[in-house]
């Protein structure tokens, strides 16, 4: 019998993986072959999806991108051997893109069945969990913040002091087992004790990032294991991973695994036997980008608007249904088993200066190499564009990289030499936010991204605070204003003078983060603002 | 996609109780009372206030906040097409120009035939195979002109 792993991530199904695995499997059978179809995760390959992969006794070979009419050919070629063919790829661990990476978070995604906790722990899974259970809480919280993680959302805050915050603060109301068949809600305040709440931000809603919709579908169990370390070391009972209504597939994935880990003893009561109770329910959001950020998110949570709390208090000590908290990204919580398995020092030996660790940059939009790229801290934005992700997808030349989503600053190429570095990023006016770059080739109108980053944050503003609620409707007019030749002078600084009172004005990053994509635009590619003006 | 029913108060109410003891109830009843009715109607407001005591502004207030809830069905086929930087990198926005413009709506209507919706949405996580799009919940990318016509049959 042997093994073919076909993605199922949805990226891969968007480009006919599902097409691929039903050919493949009718194939299989009316040529009377030996094989089953294993559904995995994506190795973050996107150019060669749908991507095939086949064990054989020599380790994995893959071919891409397949297509059903490839099939047929595939087999009689001897797919199931290995043997060569047009689109054979070879190992794919041995390919360029993946030989360079550094795999902690992703060690899996692509290679198990997301949906197997066996296969998890064949390959490693839950030693962090009873390394963590060894050490104890204390322990384990100076294991996370020895290893200089910072959170994998944008903010890049120390994880262990977050958590430090939530174990020492005084547990809040207790949240009721779940009974369903009665109403009206309980309310939590009637419910005295000592809760505190993990919260794992999944809303994953930045245009060029997918990692943590990718880790949800290839390897649901290391979010599973990472909330498990966290609730352990703060002492809390309950979790809520916020996911997106735009990602079915990953929310299928992750509501079965929690299912799973369940059943297995990994969810509920005296987890892995240690007496220690936590269980996690999976949240769905309804499309509101600012739902992302970490307050609104909890109104959310809680059944409102997600309107942004002003902060302080702080969410580990007011957070959800006014528990302390633990609020932290995919991310963040994914890398904390491999950090509690392999000890702080080794993960704190990768990066440079203050960023220690790897990070999962996520190269989209115009780029040839489209994919999840995982390793240490520390290349230049232009060999992560140019070396790893091969330029642009339409051969023309990159002309702009907006880095960290859409409040991102957008980066010429003169800038290419800045280091991928939380410091080094913030020095030159940018954010790594939650690691995606953007291409864009030389046919993008810097303008008209400037104006689309105004737009999209007055659709998605909170509508709390005026600077953004008003000011992103004002920048759009002001925008439009330039771009039609009127004062353009007057009206750029006006534009200045508006994104200045956004930054420093706004209660969280949509408003105070919408000024770097247009002020990126304006400094790097004034031109494109005076075409107008230009031709008159 | 599930076919849609017309508007049941008792079913309604049925599933507002099997959530309302969950704390935070609100968003999964919005979602499955969705999932059900093909919208949020304005009737359900009411039974949602009256079951998490809340008053019917508050309700009203979440259902018109969140893109996803509406109040009245959408077409047989909901497209939800990716308006964000990444595809807009992939030329994106002349794609979603093109197919509103053939189509005779604006980003949230439906065809005048009720065969069609076409939704606006920031980010599918599909942006390293943009221009992407959900069609009924199942992910397209490296969407062409070509290929949506195709798909769409339109």
């Amino acid at each position: 019998m042997t093994r073919i792993f076909v993605p199922a991530d949805a990226a891969a199904i968007a480009v006919g993986a599902d097409r691929v695995a039903h050919a493949l499997a009718s194939a299989l059978v009316a040529k009377g072959l030996d094989g089953t179809i294993t559904r995995t995760g994506s190795r973050g390959m996107f150019w060669l999806e749908p991507m095939v992969e086949v064990e054989t006794p020599s380790g994995r070979v893959a071919y891409g991108p397949v297509a059903v009419t490839d099939v047929p050919g595939l087999l009689d070629a001897g797919l199931l051997n290995g043997a060569p063919h047009a689109l054979r790829i070879g190992n794919p661990q041995d390919h360029p893109f993946l030989a360079t990476q550094n795999r902690l978070t992703f060690a899996r995604c692509g290679i198990i069945d997301p949906r197997s906790v066996a296969d998890y722990r064949g390959h490693g899974g839950y030693m962090g969990l009873a390394r963590a259970l060894e050490l104890g809480p204390d322990r384990t919280i100076a294991e996370v913040t020895q290893s200089g993680l910072r959170g994998r959302g944008g903010a890049g805050f120390p994880t262990g002091i977050k958590w430090k915050t939530v174990r020492d603060a005084p547990g809040g109301q207790k949240y009721p087992a779940a009974e369903p068949q009665k109403y009206p809600v309980a309310e939590p305040q009637k419910y005295p004790g000592g809760q505190k709440y993990i919260v794992c931000n999944a809303d994953e809603g930045d245009s060029g990032t997918f990692a943590d919709r990718m880790l949800m579908e290839g390897d649901p169990f290391v979010l599973i294991e990472g909330m498990t370390i966290a609730a352990f070391a703060t002492g809390a009972t309950q979790g809520f991973i916020y996911s997106r209504s735009e990602y079915p597939h990953a929310n299928a994935v992750m509501r079965e695994a929690i299912g799973v880990a369940r059943q297995a003893g990994l969810l509920g009561k005296d987890i892995m036997g240690a007496d220690f109770a936590f269980d996690i329910d999976l949240r769905v959001g309804a499309g509101a980008y600012v739902c992302g950020e970490e307050t609104a998110l909890l109104e959310s949570l809680e059944g409102k608007r997600g309107v942004v709390r002003a902060k302080p208090p702080l969410p580990a000590h007011h957070g959800l249904f006014a528990a302390p908290t633990v609020i932290n990204n995919v991310l963040s919580l994914a890398s904390v088993p491999a950090i509690l398995a392999q000890g702080a020092a080794f993960y704190a030996d990768i990066g440079m200066g203050r960023s220690r660790g790897t990070m999962a940059v996520q190269l989209a939009g115009n780029i040839r190499h489209g994919g999840l790229f995982e390793a240490g801290f520390g290349m230049t934005l232009g060999e992560l564009v140019m070396d790893i992700g091969g330029g642009t997808a339409t051969g023309r030349p990159v002309r702009a990289v907006q880095a960290g989503g859409p409040l991102g600053a957008y980066f010429p190429t003169s800038l290419f030499h800045t280091p991928y570095d939380y410091e080094a990023f913030a020095a030159a006016d940018g954010l790594l936010g939650h690691g995606g770059l953007v291409v864009f080739d030389d046919t993008v109108d810097m303008a008209a991204m400037a104006r689309f980053a105004m737009e999209f944050c007055a659709i998605e503003s909170c509508g709390k605070c005026t600077p953004c609620r008003i000011g992103a409707v004002r920048g759009q007019e002001v925008i439009s204003r330039i771009l039609a030749g009127q004062d353009v002078d007057a009206n750029i600084s006006l534009l200045e003078d508006l994104c200045a009172t956004m930054k420093f004005g706004s209660l969280c990053a949509l408003g105070g983060f919408t000024p770097y994509p247009v002020m990126s635009a304006l400094r790097h590619f004034p031109e494109d603002f005076r075409r107008i003006a230009r031709a008159a | 996609m599930a076919e849609a029913v017309p508007w049941n108060a008792t079913r309604a109410a049925e599933i507002i109780s099997a959530h309302g003891a969950m704390p935070g109830a609100m968003l999964p009843i919005l979602h499955a009372l969705q999932a059900e009715f093909g919208c949020v109607p304005d009737q359900a407001t009411a039974a949602i206030a009256d079951a998490l005591n809340l008053t019917r502004a508050e309700v009203h207030g979440v259902i018109t906040f969140y893109h996803d809830f509406r109040r009245t069905p959408a077409g047989q086929r909901v497209l939800k097409l990716c308006r964000a930087e990444a595809c807009q990198a992939m030329g994106g926005a002349a794609l979603g120009a093109g197919l509103l413009a053939r189509l005779g709506i604006d980003w949230g209507d439906t065809t005048a035939d009720g065969a069609l919706t076409v939704d606006a949405v920031y980010c599918l996580g599909l942006c390293a195979c943009a221009p992407a799009a959900l069609l009924d919940g199942e992910p397209l990318g490296r969407l062409t002109d070509a290929g949506l016509r195709e798909v769409l049959g339109a």
